[in-house]
């Protein structure tokens, strides 16, 4: 045996005993998760001594014991809650998870149309197993990722849509992700296959129903075929004092043209690790994201757009809120290799402080091996402008009032990204929400 | 309705505005004129509240409520306007939704019911005819990429809009050509009634053909070294400020 990494004892230990378990894995998945779990138990997490976690220090979530989701009892949630949990109505198809587990009792899988497939992924192991056979594990980089390999490890269940070609849906599928047990190690796991010239909307909404400590380490995959258009989100609300990791990685093949939006609120931690990579030429990718953080909050984004081919265009544009003693981390990474002529990339990362005590680590990162290519990038931060403030309170607003106003308009650009109601909505409100009180709440002298 | 006594006003430790004094009356209009870097901005400015322009000596009585005492948020919602010499940007704000934001904070200050979206566009929209702008300019970033002319339109559209009780316009005439001129000068008159007032700061007396003056002032090196009527504008645009420069320098 190799030399056992920081912290994995206990997750070997609930390794050997899923592996005793009545676990009816194929075979092919009981050999992927045990190369899986032999890559994370040799790592280790990883330390700040590691490049891509110099700011992002996981003691904390190391030293702390976790128990499998499948190892606790989740609550009993009724449908009021999950429904107000939800960003859609319940006409859009939804698939609910508890602590990582699938909750059929709550899920609405209305018809497809035209063989198009929505369900566990437990369930798509027997319904579809070529299909996930060949994209489970296949993009996310677990060799080289603690967090996909522990992932890959315990991989039962999690979500599975399967858009055929030629297909288009036009009701967003929402996936709606659950922590509700203090405790809890929930790893959901999400593959996404879009067939080709398909388009569609899928929403990952995370929601932390409890303040306590627990670790979400969730992994999505998506391979968007030739010509399909898949637009994706990421809704974080996690508790107070959750970890959560996102691994995100999507493979565009000719033509495609991804999008994917994330704005984050909860999590003591939440790192995101989300790779873009294009395979087929002409292959477009826009990336936006924004993070409303306060407290002693740490928000960690390492974004990787992959020009592996010629003529694929990526936007990338993040910008992240910061009150109290909140931490950023933003590395943005652009590679265009070497046979990837006209490659037209851009990156934008701005931090608005309001505080004196946050910080920011924002470094990007181009890495490019071709000469016919357009790549541009920047990155800022600061305060809300003195005399943009002056100038709001010269027409009535109240300092907070007009703070608020200018922090909401310093994230608009992100938000008007956003087309698809109720998510727009949605943002608004949470946005108002999550930054200072609204007018009419406010003491009057 | 403002009565100014004695006024100091100092930025950044350096005294520009000097016990300057001023009497402004229900229904008048008064042009503050003189040349670059006399103070009239700091004196405009300073009357608004922005915190860095510090008064070192003297009273301001708004209404009857001391002035230099308020936040520059409760002199906008007691009815004082501030036309800016130059416009902030507001990225990412629409015109519409700071609109919709200034006039709510000013009607729930007056203890006046909130307006709602559908409200507050109805009235934008009328107000707009009024400078004729462009719908679009409503919901477009405040002020962001707008050129000079468009950006003192935008302020006398939040003029007719918040219908102030005393209006201080800088030099929102400057800079403008004559259609735009005569819209802001329409602006300015619609708001004059026996129960407002106006001071308008300009460098020029083009203004002064269309929105007529009771009073004029020169204000020079921080003091108002002259008061007259209108006659007086007539006389600055003929023979300059350089005589007014020998006046002062003569009895000084
Ligand atoms: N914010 C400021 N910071 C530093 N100096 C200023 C500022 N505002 C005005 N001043 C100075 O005060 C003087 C008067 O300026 P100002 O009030 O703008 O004059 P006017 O509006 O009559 O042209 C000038 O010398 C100018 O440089
Ligand atoms: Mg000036």
């Amino acid at each position: 045996m190799t030399s056992i990494g920081a912290g994995t004892d206990r997750y070997l230990a609930e390794f050997e005993s899923l592996e005793r378990g009545a676990d009816r894995a194929p075979a092919w998945l009981a050999a992927l998760r045990r190369e899986a779990m032999a890559r994370f138990a040799e790592r280790g997490f990883p330390t700040t001594r590691d490049e891509d976690w110099r700011y992002t220090n996981l003691g904390p979530l190391a030293a702390t014991p976790f128990r499998a989701a499948g190892a606790v009892a989740s609550l009993n949630l009724s449908s009021e809650t999950v429904d107000r949990a939800a960003i859609g109505p319940s006409a859009w198809p939804r698939l609910v998870f508890v602590d990582g587990r699938y909750a059929p009792e709550h899920s609405s899988r209305q018809r497809l149309p035209g063989g198009a497939c929505l369900s566990s992924l437990a369930e798509a192991m027997t319904t579809d197993p070529e299909l996930v056979q060949r994209h489970l594990a296949r993009h996310a980089h677990w060799d080289a990722d603690v967090f996909a390999a522990l992932s890959t490890a315990f991989v039962q269940d999690g979500a599975f849509l399967h858009i055929p070609a030629e297909t288009a849906i036009t009701a967003p599928i929402e996936l709606l992700l659950l922590t509700t047990v203090p405790g809890a190690l929930a790893q959901p796991r999400i593959l996404v296959v879009a067939g080709p010239h398909s388009r569609f909307t899928v929403v990952e909404r995370y929601v932390g129903l409890t303040d306590d400590t627990c670790f979400v380490n969730a992994v999505t995959e998506m391979v968007v075929g030739p010509g399909a258009s898949v637009d994706h989100y990421v809704l974080q609300e996690q508790g107070a004092s959750t970890f959560h990791m996102a691994t995100i990685h999507a493979a565009l093949e000719r033509d495609s043209a991804f999008s994917t939006c994330e704005a984050t609120f909860g999590a003591r931690l939440a790192r995101t690790t989300l790779t873009v990579r294009f395979g087929g030429e002409g292959g477009r990718g826009s990336l936006a994201g924004l993070y409303v953080t306060s407290g002693r909050q740490h928000v960690d984004h390492h974004v990787t757009v992959d020009h592996a081919v010629p003529r694929c265009s990526s936007r990338q544009l993040y910008k992240g809120v910061l009150d109290g003693s909140a931490r950023a981390v933003f590395n943005g990474r652009v590679i265009v290799r070497p046979d990837a002529q006209k490659t037209d990339a851009s990156q934008t990362n701005k931090h608005l402080l309001l505080s004196d005590g946050v910080e920011v680590d924002s470094k990007p990162q181009l890495e490019i091996f071709a000469d016919d290519v357009k790549c541009t990038h920047g990155a800022a931060e600061g305060q809300l402008a003195p005399e943009a403030i002056f100038y709001l309170r010269s027409r009535g607003l109240d300092d907070t009032a007009a703070r608020r106003l200018l922090t909401l308009g310093f994230v608009r650009e992100v938000v008007d990204r956003i087309t698809v109601e109720p998510i727009r909505s949605y943002l608004d409100r949470t946005l108002e929400a999550r930054l200072g009180t609204e007018r009419g709440s406010k003491e009057m002298p | 309705m403002l009565s100014i006594r004695d006024l100091s006003v100092g930025v950044e430790g350096k005294t520009i505005v000097r016990h300057l004094n001023l009497e402004v009356r229900a229904g008048e209009v008064h042009a503050v004129m003189g040349p670059n870097g006399s103070g009239k901005s700091t004196l405009a400015q300073a009357l608004a509240g922005h915190p860095a322009y510090a008064v070192t000596g003297g009273e301001v009585t708004y209404l009857g409520r001391d002035l230099l005492a308020m936040s520059p948020e409760d002199r906008a919602r007691a009815g004082l306007f501030l036309a800016f010499q130059y416009p902030i940007e507001i990225p990412g704000v629409s015109n519409a939704a700071f609109l919709k934001a200034a006039i709510n904070e000013q009607r729930a200050a007056r203890g006046l019911d909130e307006l709602d979206a559908m409200d507050v566009l109805e009235r934008l929209e009328q107000k707009l005819q009024l400078v004729e702008m462009d719908k679009s300019f409503l919901s477009r970033p405040v002020n962001e990429g707008f050129s000079g002319g468009e950006k003192k339109r935008n302020e006398i559209l939040q003029m007719a809009v918040l219908e102030p009780t005393l209006a201080i316009l800088d030099e929102t005439d400057s800079g403008l050509d004559i259609d735009a001129l005569k819209i802001v000068a329409q602006g300015v008159n619609r708001l004059r009634r026996p129960d407002n007032a106006i001071i308008l700061v300009t460098h020029y007396q083009r203004i002064l053909q269309y929105v007529e003056p009771d009073h004029v002032h020169v204000l020079f090196d921080g003091r108002i070294v002259k008061s007259a009527g209108k006659e007086l504008a007539l006389e600055l645009e003929r023979r300059g400020y350089d005589w007014i420069r020998d006046e002062v320098g003569a009895v000084a």
